[in-house]
């Protein structure tokens, strides 16, 4: 039965721009239909003009249809009543979703009792039931509790308790998990499953993850520029897509289960909505582009037995060839291998960090201000890069990454512990010293846009660091970076917002290059980049590290981009390393429980896999920093020590676990008392 | 290679060139103007008294012979020059003030705030009253200085806070990680990203430092006669409107047209810092 219709959905924003062009789709009840599309290809516009939530001067066509009413033109009084109490709406950011000054138990109570003519107790009382089966604990209590007290996975799930209030028929989550950490990512999506076994509505999932919908959707809708370009089952989108724009997003994805192949990146940037070209707009990226790609744009048409419809002239015979993304899109070289790697030991150390520590004080008081705390951000951690390696940092959000970064950047005295770059001790290094070093010692950031000066030409913001540290052929060597990067030396005289994100990474990276450094720190390189775009970043970041002997620590929440391209791994729990070694035996034989939980939390963009795979479900959200559990900072998580008999498990509330090497292996470290020494099952990690 | 790509930029914008012609003609006007009326601004016409605009006296003249034309375009050139060396010193000042004490912060933060705060309580215009007899006999450039001395110190704490933003900003750490010295950190990074409100802030200023010379030179505490700007010519001017209008209409048109031209090209200037904007 179908609950929502949408048909030949027109936005047009002021100023001519045309940000959903066409869009049709049904969703039937308990159908979870998953919108796939890269920044601005108007998958979030088009939920918000269902919902009726666009702002003013925007003009919508076409027509939305509710239970066969007419939504699109209903005046705002009957919206409201609708809103809320048949549509439901699960936002990105679950922090500015509540109004900070009321508890969570009565901003839901409110939603409850705007649509239900139910007492103020009984509201209240529905909260709380409301919060308990979206698992939040002691729910009672937290009713009573204000956002800002809840983590963020826990207001996603109150969000979601709050969605689902008035038991809606449809679902609008718009990137509900895309600002949570894998494993709090987990739970949220098993609430929503939870939430939607609840009240059976239909859930539209508007994600830029391909993994996430893997595991959730029935039927797939992808979305370019503005239009759905491909419609069809999941299984049909993911084994067997048939517009290259689907192909070459599935193909361009970092794989656990291939983490050696080379990715496939799509050239090109996404047309700009207010100057699509004139046929196809995913033409100009097309690697199957014929003439016939310019005259008109496709229709979305059915291809092949099924349900499925494909926008493109060429999709039939994409079907009969059966082609996927790895043999339609050129598979860029990989980079030739200088000298053969010499073994590990005999390398040089480019960083060596030992017994690290950072606290800092947590004060109270306005005038007098006292010490009430600590926040143990980095706890003693050690680690070192060899000279040609790549050590990806992982953790989840508020585990010390950045701090840890930030330490290692200052080229200061640490706290306590060493930190030693090229054999220099950060804390014996003189003024001329350090900036000496600086030039060894360079960083590329996570968001491309903050990490360059808005007022200054690309040209400028390249040849800061030639000029502060004395270089002579300044612009000679500014169109050598640029051209190093994959991009034009005429570029140089533009701003940093002339640029796509993808492009201005690559700035970031030049930079970064200038000096010509020994190491390069990566703080999250690629995570603000759409997955077609992040491709290519990969690429030439391995391609630059082979090419200039160039050592990396690469620091990321995404562990297939860090199996992608990292040699060794380091994974970090609050302020200490919980296990570390080669990618290789990290992925394949996972000692720690944590990194078991973070390796089955990852989604694949695989449903079959995603669907047959078992989740070790973490408990609960990390732990302050500012008072982590004595001895075992896991412990208070551990699916582990759960199965341990009583004995055992008080080994792990006693005593510290150091990271001490596992045997067989020749480097592979966990930090505990009990590792795991299977192998993990290739379904549950690949 | 910015200043060019800046300079491009604001001369595509159709309002700048116009404000930036209008200050070029009045600059005309007040250096070269003076060389072809047929007085000089000292000379005393003893035949004409408040005579309306003639072909002799082209903007009239005044109650004891001089000529309008050769006075208001002396008292100009002496406002133009108070007006922008005010605002270019006070908002320089600012600019230093504040973005010094926002980047590098402890105690050199708390003394330059506190010497911030001690002037914003004084009285200026008391301090002026009681300065000013002092320097009756020296430069006019000592009455720039205490004017511009009174007028930097909320830029500065807004320029202050705006850096404790900027100073967490990855290109300034960037900067900082590439091992460029702080104080260049401050030329190239922070003060470029302030200019909108610096640009803004000065343009308000010389329009400011203008009036607030006219005010202190009515209450004779400013510029002293014999010499003339704009603001004495006003203040002399504005109680003989009915009657004898060119004796306010010339000055007060003058000083308009001033302020202008200088917020166009202001705001031109702003626009072409600023690649975020449009226009």
């Amino acid at each position: 039965m179908t609950i929502l219709e949408v048909n030949d959905l027109n936005v047009t924003f002021r100023g001519g721009i045309k940000a959903v062009r066409g869009v049709s789709y049904q969703l039937a009840r308990g159908e979870v239909l998953g919108i796939v599309g890269e920044s601005g290809s108007g998958k979030s516009v088009t939920s918000l003009a269902v919902m009726g939530l666009l702002p003013e001067g925007a003009e919508i066509s076409g027509s939305v249809k509710l239970h066969g009413q007419e939504l699109i033109g209903m005046p705002e009084e009957e919206l409201t009543r609708l809103r809320g109490k048949s549509i439901g709406m699960i936002f990105q950011d679950p922090l500015s979703a509540f109004t900070p000054v009321y508890t969570i138990g009565a901003q839901i109570a409110e939603a409850v009792r705007i649509h239900q003519k139910v007492g103020k107790d009984k509201a209240a009382k529905r909260a709380v039931e409301l919060l308990d089966l979206v698992g939040i604990p002691h729910p009672d209590v937290r009713a009573k509790a204000f956002p800002h007290e809840f983590s963020g996975g826990m207001r996603q799930r109150a969000m979601i308790a709050m969605a689902i209030a008035n038991d809606p028929d449809v679902l609008i989550c718009d990137e509900p998990t895309t600002a949570l950490d894998v494993t709090i990512q987990a739970q949220v999506l098993e609430v929503l499953k939870t939430a939607q076994r609840e009240t059976g509505a239909g859930i539209v999932m508007i994600t830029h993850d391909l993994g996430v919908v893997a595991g959730l959707a029935d039927r797939v809708l992808v979305m370019y520029a503005g239009r759905p370009v491909e419609l069809g089952g999941v299984d049909e989108i993911y084994y067997r897509p048939r517009m290259p724009y689907t192909m070459g997003l599935l193909a361009s994805i970092p794989r656990m289960d291939r983490p050696s192949a080379r990715l496939i990146p799509i050239e090109g940037n996404p047309p700009s909505p207010a100057a699509l070209p004139p046929g196809c707009p995913f033409a100009p990226r097309c690697p199957m582009k014929v003439d016939a790609c310019d005259d008109g744009e496709p229709e979305l048409e059915p291809v092949g037995p099924g349900s499925r419809r494909a926008a493109c002239i060429r999709a039939h015979e994409i079907e009969l060839k059966n082609l996927d993304g790895a043999t339609i899109y050129p598979v860029p070289e990989p980079p030739a291998e200088t000298e053969a790697s010499r073994p590990r030991a005999e390398r040089e150390t480019v960083l060596k960090v030992e017994d690290l520590i950072r606290h800092y004080p947590l004060m109270k008081g306005a005038v007098f201000k006292r010490r009430v705390g600590t926040v143990h951000a980095v706890d003693g951690i050690s680690f070192d890069i060899a000279e040609g390696e790549t050590l990806g940092l992982v953790g989840e959000s508020g585990c010390g990454k950045t701090t840890t970064l930030q330490q290692i950047m200052q080229l200061e005295a640490p706290q306590d512990g060493t930190v030693v770059v090229l054999g220099k001790d950060s804390a014996k290094l003189g003024r001329g010293e350090r900036t000496a070093l600086r030039r060894d010692l360079q960083i590329v950031f996570q968001d491309p846009m903050a990490a360059l000066d808005p007022r200054m030409p690309v040209g400028d913001i390249l040849a800061e660091p030639l000029r502060a540290h004395g270089r002579k052929d300044v612009p000679a060597r500014v169109a050598e970076l640029l051209t190093l990067v994959g991009l034009e030396p005429s570029h140089a005289e533009r701003y940093p917002q002339n640029f796509s994100g993808g492009q201005r990474q690559r700035i970031g990276i030049a930079r970064a290059l200038a000096l010509e450094p020994k190491l390069i720190v990566l703080d999250e390189p690629v995570s603000a980049l759409d997955v077609s775009i992040q491709a290519g970043v990969i690429n030439l970041l391995e391609d630059l590290k082979v090419k200039l002997g160039l050592s990396y620590l690469f620091v990321a929440h995404d562990l297939s981009v860090v199996r992608h391209i990292a040699d060794r791994v380091a994974v970090m729990y609050l302020g200490k390393i919980a296990e570390i070694g080669a990618v290789e035996e990290v992925y394949a034989r996972p000692a720690h429980p944590y990194t078991r939980a973070l390796l089955s939390a990852i989604p694949l963009p695989d449903p079959n896999l995603e669907r047959s795979r078992e989740r070790i479900l973490l408990e609960g959200d990390l732990p302050s920093p500012a008072s982590p559990p004595s001895a075992c900072r896991f412990r208070t998580r551990c699916p582990k020590r759960a199965r341990l008999s009583a004995e055992d498990a008080r080994r792990c509330d006693t005593e510290e676990p150091i990271v001490t090497r596992l045997a067989p292996a020749a480097d592979h470290g966990a930090a505990c008392h009990y590792p795991e020494v299977t192998e993990v099952p290739e379904t549950a990690v690949s | 290679m910015r200043s060019k790509v800046v300079f491009a930029r604001m001369l595509r914008n159709r309002q700048t060139r116009y404000g930036l012609i209008a200050l070029l003609v009045l600059l005309l006007l007040a250096y070269v103007g003076p060389f072809f009326g047929p007085h000089d601004w000292l000379e005393k016409d003893f035949a004409a008294f408040m005579e309306p605009p003639s072909a002799d006296h082209w903007w009239g003249t005044t109650q004891i012979g001089q000529d309008v034309y050769a006075v208001a375009l002396h008292g100009m050139q002496k406002s133009i020059v108070i007006g922008f060396l005010v605002a270019l010193i006070s908002t320089g000042l600012a600019a230093l003030v504040g973005a010094s004490a926002g980047y590098f912060g402890g105690w050199l933060d708390k003394a330059l705030m506190w010497g911030a705060d001690l002037l914003l309580v004084l009285p200026s215009f008391l301090i002026i009253a009681i300065v000013s007899p002092n320097l009756r006999g020296g430069s006019w450039l000592w009455f720039v200085l205490l004017l511009a001395a009174f007028s930097w110190m909320i830029t500065s704490r807004v320029v202050r806070s705006m850096t404790l933003s900027l100073r967490e900003r990855e290109y300034i750490l960037a900067a900082r990680y590439m091992g460029i010295p702080g104080w260049k950190i401050i030329i190239r990074h922070v003060v470029p990203n302030l200019s909108s409100l610096l640009i803004i802030d000065a343009t308000l200023n010389v329009s400011a430092a203008i009036i607030g010379e006219a005010g202190l030179s009515f209450f004779g505490f400013g510029v002293q006669p014999p010499d003339v700007s704009l603001g004495t010519l006003i203040a002399a001017g504005s109680d003989k409107v009915p009657g004898y209008s060119w004796l306010f209409l010339f000055p007060s048109g003058l000083l308009v047209l001033l302020v202008l031209s200088v917020n166009l090209i202001g705001d031109g200037l702003r626009d072409a810092l600023d690649p975020g904007s449009n226009s």
